[in-house]
Formats: C-alpha cells, structure tokens, sequence
C-alpha cells in the first residue's frame, strides 16, 4: 500500500463494521501467567465448543460477513493469581480460574443465553460477594488504568484491532501536524518523568538531543526490565506492542532519529515475538519504513534480544550490548544526547515512558496533568507481590499511598500460606535493588518520584514487595545485595568489591557473627560504594541496607547484641522454644532430638536446654500441637 | 562410523554459515549471532566460538569475552531440560529457595556442577521471569509453571523423567 494511501480512518470502518456483525466477543488471557495456567487450551476449548453449537468463529476480523463469535488473546490483565481469565463482551462479564472443562458450559449459559456460570466468577474474599462484571472486582476498582488501558482486551497479535482503537493517530499527529520542537515542549509540559527508575524529564531530555548536529540519530527503547520481581514492561510489550511503537515513533520523530532499537531481554521470549510482530505488520500497513505518513521522514526500527546481564538497562551499557561488545558502563559525559549508538546521538527511553508518549498527544496535556500529582503527573504501573492478598500487576495515578495499595488494591497483608494476616503488616520494599524499604510510619505516604526520594527509596521500575511481619529484614538486604554483587559488572573497585564485602558483613549478622562494629562498618562501606561506583548499580546498590538499617536498626541490633532474629527466620539464631499452653507433653519432641536437650514429665510441658540444643529443628517438625517455635 | 561423524561436522559448518552470513558478517551482530547459534547448538562450543571469531574477523577473546558476559549464554553443554528456578523478590520472599534446594538434592546437582551426569537436566536459579503473580515460579525449557511447591517440583521432574524412560 503507498503511504498517501494509508488511512486509518478507513483501517477503523472497516473494522467497527465488522465488529458490529459480530455478535459476541470472547477474550482469554493470553499473557505469561495465563499461558502458563494453561490459558491458551482453554482457548481451543472454547473455539471447539462454539463451533460444536454451529456457530461461526472468527479469530481475526478481516471479512464482512456475519460472525456469531469473535475470538480474542490478549495480553496479561494484571490479576494472574486467579487466572486464566476469560472475558465475554458486550456483557463485560469475567471469568477467573477457567478450565478447558469449563467451556462447553461457558458457551451454553453465556454465550447462547447471557446467563453467568456461577462457579466461575470472582469472590471478593472480604465481602464474599460474586463479581459478574471487571469493573465489579475490587482489585480493578481502585485502579486508574491510563496506560494498561487496553492491555488485556486488545488482541495484541492484531494491528487492525489497535488502529479501531485509535491507534497510531497519535504518531500521524507528530509526523504531519506537529514539529519536533512542538512535540518535545508537549511532553515537557505535561511533566512527563521517565518510568526506567531515574524519572528525569522526558520531554527535556527529548529537548537536548533535538538539537544536536548529525548525519543520523537513534532512538532506544529500554525493555531490559533486569529488575527481579517486576514485569510492567514485559506486560505492555506483550500486551500492547503498538503503542510502545507508537510512542517510539512519536520520540524519533521529537529528536530527529530515522532508526531504532527496541532491546528487550532475553528472558521474555513472547515479548521478543510480539514486538518483532508489531514491527512486521507496521511495517507491512506502511506506517514504519519510508517516508512515514507521508512526511517525507523514514524510521527503521529493529527488535533486539538482550543477553541476560542485569546492567546492561544502564543506558551506555545497553548502548555497548547493541554494539556487540560486553555490555559495560562508561562515565558520562558525554552522554548519548551527545554521543550514544556508534557515536551518534540517542535517546534511550523506558518502554512505559514511550507507551504514555502517544495518550499525551492524542489525549492533550492536561488530561495528562490531571493524574497524579503536581510533580509527577501521570499514573505508574507497579508489580505488586509478596504477601498481600492479590497479587499483580496494577496501575495508579502517582501521590496513592501505600495504603490504598496495599489493603484496597492488594486486599491485604497475608501470612506465608496466604491467609489474611490482621496486623500482619510489616514493610513494602520499593524499587527492588535500586530502592528501599516503606515502613508502617509510611503507609500514607502518597507514592511519587520525590516523597520516595526523600525517604531514602525510589520509585525504580515499579516492584513493590509486600513483607509480612514474619520477614526478616536483614534477610531481605542480603538478598537484594546478592542480587547486586552477582550482576557488578566489575569495572569498578568500590562496586565490585564492595558489593562482595557488603555481602559478607550482612552473612556474617545473619549468621551470628556479627557484632556493633559489623553494623558500622556495613554502614561505612554502604557509603563508599554509593560515592565511588561509576554507574547506577553501584551507586543505588547500598540503598536496600541503608534503608532497612534506617528503619529496621533494632532488629540488626538483635542481630548482633542478643543474637536473636525478632522475625525467628535466621537459622543460626534459632532457638527453639516449647510453648507452655501448647504442649501437651507428649514427649515426641524429646524422643526425636538427636541430643536429648529435651526434658519433661509425662503430660507436662516439656522444655528445652538452650546450651544442648543444637537447632536442628527436628522438635519443631515432629511437633503435632506447633507448640515448638523459633526454630 | 567416520563418514557419519564427517558428514554431522559438516552440517554443523553449514549451519554455523548460513547463521554469519544471514547476520551480514557483520561484527556488531555478534550477541544475535550469539543467540542463534545457542538455538542451534544448545550451548555455545569452543570451536564454534573460534570459528566465529575467524569469520567476523574479530579477535578470539573479544568473543569468548562477550559470550562469558551474558548469563544467557552457556559454554558448558546443558542438559536435555533447563531448570530454570526463579529467585526473583516475588519469588524469593514466597520460598523459591526450598524448590531450588529440593531439586538440587533430588538430582544430585549444585551451584558448581548443575548438570547431572545422565545430561538430562540443568537446575539454575534466575532472577525473575517476569511472572511474579504466580510466585514463586519456575520454567523448564521455557514452559513455566507457577506457584510451585519444593513437591510439585519434584512430582513435575519425576513425570519427566518418566517420559524419558518411556521413550527409550
Ligand atoms: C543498573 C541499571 C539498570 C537499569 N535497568 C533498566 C531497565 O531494565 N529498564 C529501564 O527502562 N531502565 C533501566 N535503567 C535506567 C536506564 O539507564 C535509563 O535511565 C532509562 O531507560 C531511561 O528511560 P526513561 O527516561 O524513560 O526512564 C537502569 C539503570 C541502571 C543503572
Ligand atoms: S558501578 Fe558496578 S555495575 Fe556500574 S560500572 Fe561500576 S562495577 Fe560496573
Ligand atoms: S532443635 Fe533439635 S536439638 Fe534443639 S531441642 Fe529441638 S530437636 Fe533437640
Ligand atoms: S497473564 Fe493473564 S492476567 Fe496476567
Ligand atoms: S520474581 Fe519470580 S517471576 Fe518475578
């Protein structure tokens, strides 16, 4: 199709058209979580039962006749704990936990007589209320989902779908209506703050690479997401591939690059797909290639796989990856503005970042500026998890606080077998191994780039770790420590040494070794590897044990003075403990102990000699009253 | 039979070409050339790395180099499935480290040798596989699977290698 010729508008008829003829719509999940809940048999399930009835299936509307049933897979909605999801349109209504089994009784009730199946719908837990419809559900009601919109109820394989919904009218906006200057003040003005961690002004940044003099320019879209525990890239890049295009579009045209890079890790082998798949069909409508819109304008751009290395989401190391070479940081200056990919200049931006780029344009600025707050405009996704009743994926205008999102949206704080867990709250680690801890004297906190900042934490790319009262705090610094002395890239002494000494004196409290000069000198080192280190990693790196060394010094303390682990989850520094009111004195406990350090008399509580015992656990195992503890 | 083996060593070359040269010799595509050839190979060998080099005309290290930088690359042979175990914060704090535990013991592997003898399973940890709803989460050869306990774990590989022996 020639450019001049291309026109969404007719793209969108002729889809609504079709979309009219078609009676009912059945979207099923088809994102990571789903899948692999077994989402996509269910999909066969259902075709099979709907042809079974006689009625004509469509799984991409492309002919004008008439289809009684059109199929739809998107992308992860967010509430994969109780997946696979099935939603049936016009109805709205949802259906959790749906079973290949379930789908002749799925089309019988719902789709041939607009009935619900009972069974399958959500249960608030707290009401015991039955949820028919999305917008019923608590965990959906409390979100405000601007940029995930459409992830999970368009098919994200399916360009024409994505331009019915408006799509890429934003991007023919940039090309034909505005200048690049004009683009960058717009998003400038709507104080958009880049969502890859830092939150620096997007539409500035796009203002300093504009300018700059060269023969090519680049433009990146960072869908590294090393962060362990988050995935709202990998969720919009499944779910919603068209849009992170389109905005990349819009940002390459904002600062003047004809090519690109969309660098997605390696561990998501669907989002690789479906982007490259976007491109394709982008490419093949004519939206991307030459002369885009017809502007005269050409934009190339190419999915490329990452390799598995957590630093290389720093922007110089992602550029030395795309390169070829080991992806490791170089200081800035210069920065990629000035001189990025293969010494021209780049703008790397976050795939959240470019997937909000084309709502601004095609929604304006201020519809923009009035989600969130007055520094951080906008809403965030966040990867919500850990013990918190519903886990997911949710989204919410910045300055919510954390306690709307942990007992609205959440639903609550559990204890390790998921139950609810009254008062169980303990601390929100933000941010993952760039970020901190929130801790109950934070809870209303509104959460934004700055009141987060102030506090010690970050905004990061969005995991938000729910932490019951059983976790031990100093377990989870070492863990985010480990995480970062494993990915150092090395280059530097403070981050790579000190990663690994920080590391040793957190093992060293844990394991009962520590002592108050331990703490101090965690704290001494913490501060050289942030001051020393070259890049983020290094710099952000002593941000979990300083935070929890803010917040959370007395259990360090009983770490190291009464060797004791308040949450009981130290091993070295169990010490079993009977229960008087629980044991019954059975004298199992003492039978078992390999070394006899229990005494009691028959039908008596039974207890144990601390300086015997050595902390096998196995009174605590055999224990059929749990009234063994600390162990 | 040596015919055999001459002719395999020459379908590995072939392939190996076709991948360099789909990839335009081009040295700056060294990681996708990487990737692919990992598809092919399952790991990465020292010859291959070798030959790779002569052909983008770069230095031997600055290959073996990159290739030893990225996790994702593999220069020992793995095993016919690839356990991944994630210990991602979601799954970490839900208990990933019991499964990762419990498989190690099961197999008779470790940190330092993660392959068992029979070549028939890699256990590995990662850092998060982007599925944290489910936690904790593991993935074998890139099926993954959710909230996993250390027994379904165990239950999954025993049904695996179950198949294997049915399948001799
Ligand atoms: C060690 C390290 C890892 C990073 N990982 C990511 C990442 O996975 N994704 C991302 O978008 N940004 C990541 N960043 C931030 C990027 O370097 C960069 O600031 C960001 O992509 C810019 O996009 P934005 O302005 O849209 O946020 C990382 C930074 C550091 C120092
Ligand atoms: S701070 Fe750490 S990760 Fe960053 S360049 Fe230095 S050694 Fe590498
Ligand atoms: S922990 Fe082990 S050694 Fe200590 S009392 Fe219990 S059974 Fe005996
Ligand atoms: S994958 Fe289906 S809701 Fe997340
Ligand atoms: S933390 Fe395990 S899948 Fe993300």
């Amino acid at each position: 199709m020639s450019k001049q010729m291309l026109n969404l508008e007719r793209i969108q008829k002729d889809y609504k058209t079709a979309l009219k003829k078609c009676k009912r719509r059945i979207v099923v999940c088809a994102g990571t979580a789903c899948v692999a809940n077994g989402s996509l048999e269910v999909f066969e399930a259902l075709k099979k039962a709907v042809r079974a009835k006689g009625l004509k299936v469509d799984v991409k509307l492309e002919k004008h006749d008439d289809v009684d049933c059109l199929f739809s897979r998107s992308g992860c909605r967010g509430f994969c704990q109780v997946g696979p999801l099935v939603t049936v349109e016009p109805s709205d209504t949802h259906y959790v936990k749906v079973k290949p089994e379930d789908a002749d009784e799925i089309v019988e009730k719902t789709i041939m007589a607009d009935e619900y199946v009972e069974r399958l719908l959500y249960v608030d837990p707290v009401t015991g209320e039955k949820c028919s419809r999305t917008a019923d559900i608590p965990f959906y009601k409390r979100q405000d989902r601007y940029v995930l919109g459409n992830c999970g109820r368009l098919d994200a394989e399916d360009i024409n779908q994505y331009i019915a919904d408006g799509g890429y009218t934003a991007a023919r906006m940039a090309y034909t209506e505005l200048e690049p200057k004009q683009i960058c003040d717009m998003v400038e003005k709507a104080g958009l703050r880049g969502r890859g961690g830092g939150g620096f002004s997007t539409g500035r940044k796009w203002n300093l690479t504009l300018p700059q003099k060269s023969d090519k320019k680049y433009i990146i879209c960072n869908g590294d997401e090393g962060d362990p525990g988050a995935f709202m890239d990998r969720s919009l890049m499944e779910g919603n591939p068209h849009r992170v295009l389109e905005g990349m579009m819009i940002a390459a045209r904002a600062i003047g690059a004809d090519e690109g890079y969309i660098y997605v890790r390696a561990e998501y082998p669907l989002a690789v797909e479906r982007v490259q798949k976007a491109v394709d069909d982008a490419e093949k409508l004519g939206i991307l290639g030459e002369d885009v819109f017809g502007s005269g304008v050409n934009l190339k751009l190419f999915v490329m796989e990452g390799a598995g290395a957590f630093v290389c989401g720093e922007e110089t190391a992602l550029i030395a990856s795309i390169e070829g070479r080991r992806g490791m940081p170089m200081p800035k200056p210069p920065f990629p503005a000035e001189c990025g990919l293969w010494g021209k200049p780049t703008c790397i931006n976050n795939v959240e970042t470019l997937a909000t780029v084309p709502l601004i344009l095609r929604d304006g600025v201020d519809k923009f500026l009035a989600y969130g707050t007055e520094s951080s405009p906008g809403t965030k996704t966040f990867a919500l998890t850990g013990h918190v009743a519903n886990t997911g994926l949710i989204e919410v205008p910045f300055g919510v606080t954390v306690r709307e999102i942990v007992y609205d949206i959440g639903g609550g704080v559990t204890d390790d077998a998921g139950n609810i867990l009254e008062d169980g709250f303990k601390a929100v680690q933000v941010g993952g191994p760039s970020g901190g801890c929130l801790t109950k004297d934070h809870l209303d906190l509104g959460m934004d780039f700055d009141s987060l900042r102030s506090i010690g934490a970050m905004v990061g790319s969005g995991g938000l770790v729910v932490m019951n009262k059983n976790t031990c705090m100093v377990q989870i610094a070492h863990f985010f420590m480990k995480f970062t002395q494993n990915e150092s890239c090395g280059k530097c002494v403070p981050c790579r040494e000190g990663t690994k000494q920080m590391l040793k004196l957190l093992e060293d409290i844990i394991e009962g070794r520590g002592t108050m000069e331990t703490i101090e000198l965690l704290e001494r080192i913490a501060s050289a590897v942030g001051k020393g280190s070259l890049c983020g990693l290094g710099k952000t790196a002593p941000n979990p044990v300083l935070t929890t060394l803010r917040f959370f010094r007395d259990e360090y303390i009983a770490h190291v003075e009464d060797k004791r682990c308040p949450a009981g989850q130290c091993k070295a520094l169990a010490m079993p403990e009977i229960l008087e009111d629980k044991c019954i004195g059975c004298g199992l406990c003492s039978r078992k102990c390999p070394v006899n350090a229990i005494t009691g008399e028959k039908k008596q509580p039974h207890s144990i000699d601390p300086d015997v015992c050595i902390k096998c656990g196995v009174c605590a195992e055999v224990c059929k009253f749990n009234a063994v503890i600390g162990v | 039979m040596a015919c055999q083996n001459c002719k395999s060593g020459q379908d590995r070359l072939s392939k190996l070409c076709r991948i360099i040269e789909k990839n335009d010799n081009d040295p700056s595509k060294l990681i996708p050339i990487l990737h692919e050839v990992q598809r092919e190979f399952r790991y990465l060998p020292e010859d291959v790395l070798a030959y790779i080099a002569t052909a983008l005309k770069l230095p031997p290290a600055k290959v073996y180099g990159v290739a030893s930088f990225y996790s994702h690359f593999a220069l020992e042979p793995k095993g016919k499935y690839v356990v991944h175990i994630c210990d991602g914060t979601a799954c970490h704090v839900k208990g990933s480290m019991n499964i990762y535990d419990a498989l190690c013991e099961k197999l008779n592997v470790s940190e330092e040798k993660s392959t068992t003898e029979d070549m028939q399973f890699t256990v590995e940890t990662v850092s998060c596989i982007g599925a944290c709803g489910m936690a904790p989460v593991i993935s074998i050869n890139g099926k993954v699977y959710g909230q996993v306990t250390a027994e379904k774990a165990v239950e999954i590989i025993d049904e695996l290698s179950a198949q294997e022996v049915a399948n001799v």
